[in-house]
């Protein structure tokens, strides 16, 4: 089964992206609750995806996301961005990082199942 | 969707919680300079709040954070600059915001929020042009600024501007320890100025290491950030030469070394839990002391049929040491339960600085025992009737300057909050340095209102006890403050649902004391099992102090009182079956739980005792609450429920009766 990594600070908001997953119901989610969490567990286990917010205290999402992408063991993982409209700006900032897709916060439910098949298949 | 609206109503409470104290610290730093992270943060629980409100479709709170997000980002981006007007607008529209979620938490329903959007948006207008564009060239390569957030990009531009050195530290960590190193390295950079982006890299770095680039403007040269940096520090924009001066004051230096564990280690270590989740424990706790009980049972019924064999002597061993665990099980989960009162303090402590601004007066408030640690469920109990409380110190209490100037007292009054324990019990003292309450005034009132004869001799802490009664007010007790709905009354019904009770020390001119004294947990407490007729209740050991057994042709009638001569003193007697209007007994004797102190020592009357039990209270539906005389429900056995009376309310009752049939 793939796995699914989100970062996430809100733990509201980190409970219902794992509810939208678990409803498609064919992946694994393991969750952290800061960026710096997020690099603790990059090199634990093996995951599929990255979902992450942006705007997070300690290291924020573009920080992580260059990371990723300059690492050679996860470089290849595709990153979703979860933000709001506010981080527009930085939301640009990801993309041009090499996150994969953005999905605009508050999402629907269908929305980000879409991405998320779309982006690791189902 | 039930459980996680409720997980909402947690998250939004403890992020508007964390916005007052933010703006509370931004009250108190604005004319020097707010800290930017402050600000910061404050921006950050709006938007995170505008985020989860979001995603619950909860428009009211999405639309109102949204708003307060928004004035946070002009502020945060330099295009607003913090003042007083700025400070008051953000302490009203968290109220407003706390206000919304507290309905929903009640009613489920959300309030319309659209009347204060406007107001925001106004606001934000009329302040914009404030604070001024800072300059383009900061000549920071590329490659870091392209990772730099917004935010942190301004960030990086404000300390330029400012004359700041920026500086890029890097450093290597293994991965299992990152976070702590990561943690140190971060509390001396703020020493030395602003972190403006942490950047984790894996570039020229070893396996089972992670790198980072730190980006941070300093006042310092690079020979001084260096000195207390044994990391690979690189200038990268020099700061101006006439602040480049020895290690420039930092903005908190003195407790930089000193400061507690960052937050870091707390968000992956502490959980969230219901406190719900602590009573269902705390029942099958003792659901497991009654079969512990049974065990013992046996044991004891093994000894007289087998006599002391080996196999008995097991089961009384096992017995106790099931009885030890238990007992440890409980002590450890009531401990969880614990919250220092600080958390209560620290909220009236906001109360108090707005208050007093908007009343004119100044206050100086102090604190102590903030240590003293106080039941979760009691500590949000108590904190309404101390609000009221604090309140009526800064309304009627502390005199307006001038008239505190003319008594030759300093214009600035004090009030002091204090907890401290007492056995099992917390005593949470608030003290003014005010004007006193005004006995004779007191006195005169409730004759007035016909609760007192003009002749009848009462001490002083009688008479200062009229001002809890409801719609009593004097001069300088008002009982109910202005539209605020609260009474003094209400204080003390809601100290003695809580198992508490209150006093006052008042002197004129020198202030007054109000001693609330409190259970350290309503949890699970020790209580006397009773049968009064056919029905069982339970009565807290806590309020008894002796049980007797009576013989009916004892207990006199005196001025329309029963009483008994205990040792020689009088004891009014109450019949708990008369008072729940239950059948009477056929003994004629009954046993007399004696409870309360003092002056309200009584004794009830009840036709037979039970034992002791650990019992936890449940508090009655709202449709039952208002009975008199029971102070909530308590599971016994299996699924055995009985009804745990309230003596405090009995006790009034019985005075109330008392006094009315003297009056005849």
């Amino acid at each position: 089964m793939k796995t699914i990594l989100i970062v996430e600070d809100s733990a509201t908001t980190r409970s219902l992206i794992r509810a939208v997953i678990d409803e498609i119901g064919e992946f694994d989610t393991v969750e952290a609750s800061s960026g710096f969490e997020a690099l603790k567990m990059l090199p634990q286990q093996d995951y599929d995806l990255i979902i992450t917010d942006i705007n997070m205290p300690d290291i924020n999402g573009l920080e992580l996301i260059s990371f990723v992408r300059s690492n050679p063991r996860f470089s290849h993982l595709p990153i979703v961005i979860v933000s709001t409209e506010r981080s527009e700006e930085d939301k640009k900032r990801g993309m041009a990082l090499g996150a994969t897709a953005y999905v605009t916060k508050p999402f629907k439910s269908f929305e980000l199942q879409e991405i998320i098949k779309k982006t690791i298949g189902a | 969707m039930k459980s996680s609206k409720k997980e909402f109503i947690a998250e939004a409470e403890e992020l508007l919680e964390e916005s007052q104290r933010l703006i509370l610290e931004i009250q108190d730093s604005f004319s020097a300079g707010v800290n930017p992270d402050t600000i910061n943060a404050l921006f950050r629980a709006m938007h995170t709040l505008k985020g989860v409100s979001g995603l619950f479709g909860l428009q009211g709170i999405t639309n109102l954070s949204h708003a307060l997000e928004t004035l946070m980002d002009d502020v945060r981006l330099g295009k607003i600059e913090v003042d007083g007007r700025v400070v008051s607008f953000l302490f009203r529209n968290v109220d407003i915001l706390k206000d919304i979620v507290d309905k929903l938490s009640q009613t489920d329903e959300e309030t319309d929020s659209s009347a204060f959007i406007g107001d925001i948006e106004s606001f934000r207008e009329s302040l914009k042009g404030g604070g001024q564009p800072e300059a383009g060239g900061h000549g920071v390569d590329e490659s870091i600024m392209k990772v730099l957030s917004e935010y942190e990009e301004h960030r990086l531009k404000a300390n330029v501007k400012a004359g700041k050195g920026i500086y890029l530290a890097k450093a290597v960590f293994p991965l299992e320890t990152f976070d702590t190193s990561l943690a140190d390295l971060t509390k001396v950079i703020k020493t030395k100025g602003e972190l403006i982006s942490t950047l984790p890299t894996s570039t020229d770095v070893p396996e089972g290491s992670i790198g980072f680039n730190l980006l941070f403007g300093s006042p310092a040269s690079l020979g001084d950030v260096k000195k207390d940096l044994p990391y690979d520090v690189e200038l990268l924009v020099a700061p101006q030469s006439e602040e480049a001066h020895p290690a420039a004051p930092p903005p908190q230096p003195a407790q930089a070394g000193a400061q507690p564990e960052t937050h870091l280690k707390s968000t992956t270590t502490t959980v969230r839990v219901d406190i719900e989740k602590l009573d269902r424990i705390l029942n099958s706790i003792g659901e497991l002391s009654l079969a512990k009980e049974a065990i013992r049972r046996i044991g004891t019924e093994m000894t007289e049929t087998h006599g002391h064999t080996s196999l008995v002597y097991d089961v009384h061993k096992i017995t106790q040491t099931l009885e030890r665990r238990l007992a440890e099980l409980q002590d450890q989960v009531l401990e969880i339960r614990m919250v220092p009162i600080g958390q209560i303090f620290s909220r009236l402590a906001q109360v108090v600085r707005r208050y007093s601004r908007e009343i004119g007066k100044q206050i100086d408030l102090v604190m102590y025992g903030e240590d003293t640690e106080l039941d979760k469920y009691l500590a949000e109990e108590i904190i309404d009737p101390l609000m009221h409380l604090v309140r009526n110190s800064l309304d009627h209490g502390i005199e307006p300057p001038d008239v505190r100037r003319a008594k030759g007292k300093r214009e600035s009054g004090t009030v002091v909050l204090k907890a401290y324990q007492k056995g099992n019990h917390v005593v949470i003292e608030l003290k003014d340095d005010g004007g006193g309450i005004d006995i004779g005034k007191v006195r005169k009132k409730a004759v007035e209102k016909g609760l007192l004869r003009a002749d009848e001799e009462l001490t002083e802490a009688e008479t200062i006890d009229f001002i809890f009664t409801p719609g009593f007010s004097t001069k300088d007790v008002v009982s109910e403050v202005s539209g605020r709905g609260v009474g003094m009354d209400v204080v003390k019904e809601k100290l003695a649902m809580l198992g508490g009770f209150a006093e006052i020390e008042t002197k004129k001119d020198v202030g007054t004391t109000f001693m609330l004294t409190l259970p350290i947990t309503l949890a699970i407490i020790k209580a006397l099992v009773v049968r009064v007729g056919e029905e069982r209740f339970a009565v807290p050991l806590t309020s008894m102090s002796e049980t007797l057994i009576v013989e009916h042709s004892e207990i006199q009638t005196i001025e329309w009182k029963e009483v008994f001569y205990l040792r020689g003193e009088m004891l009014p007697m109450i019949r708990v079956n008369r008072f729940f209007a239950l059948p009477e007994g056929e003994s004629d004797r009954s046993f007399a739980v004696v409870v309360g102190f003092g002056e309200r020592k009584v004794g009830l009357l009840v036709d037979e005792l039970y034992g002791q039990q650990e019992i936890v209270i449940k508090s009655l539906s709202e449709y039952l609450k208002k009975l008199r005389g029971f102070a909530g429900a308590a599971e016994i056995g299996k699924h055995e429920v009985i009804l745990v009376l309230d003596i405090e309310s009995l006790i009034d009752e019985s005075i109330i009766k008392q006094r009315g049939a003297a009056h005849v």
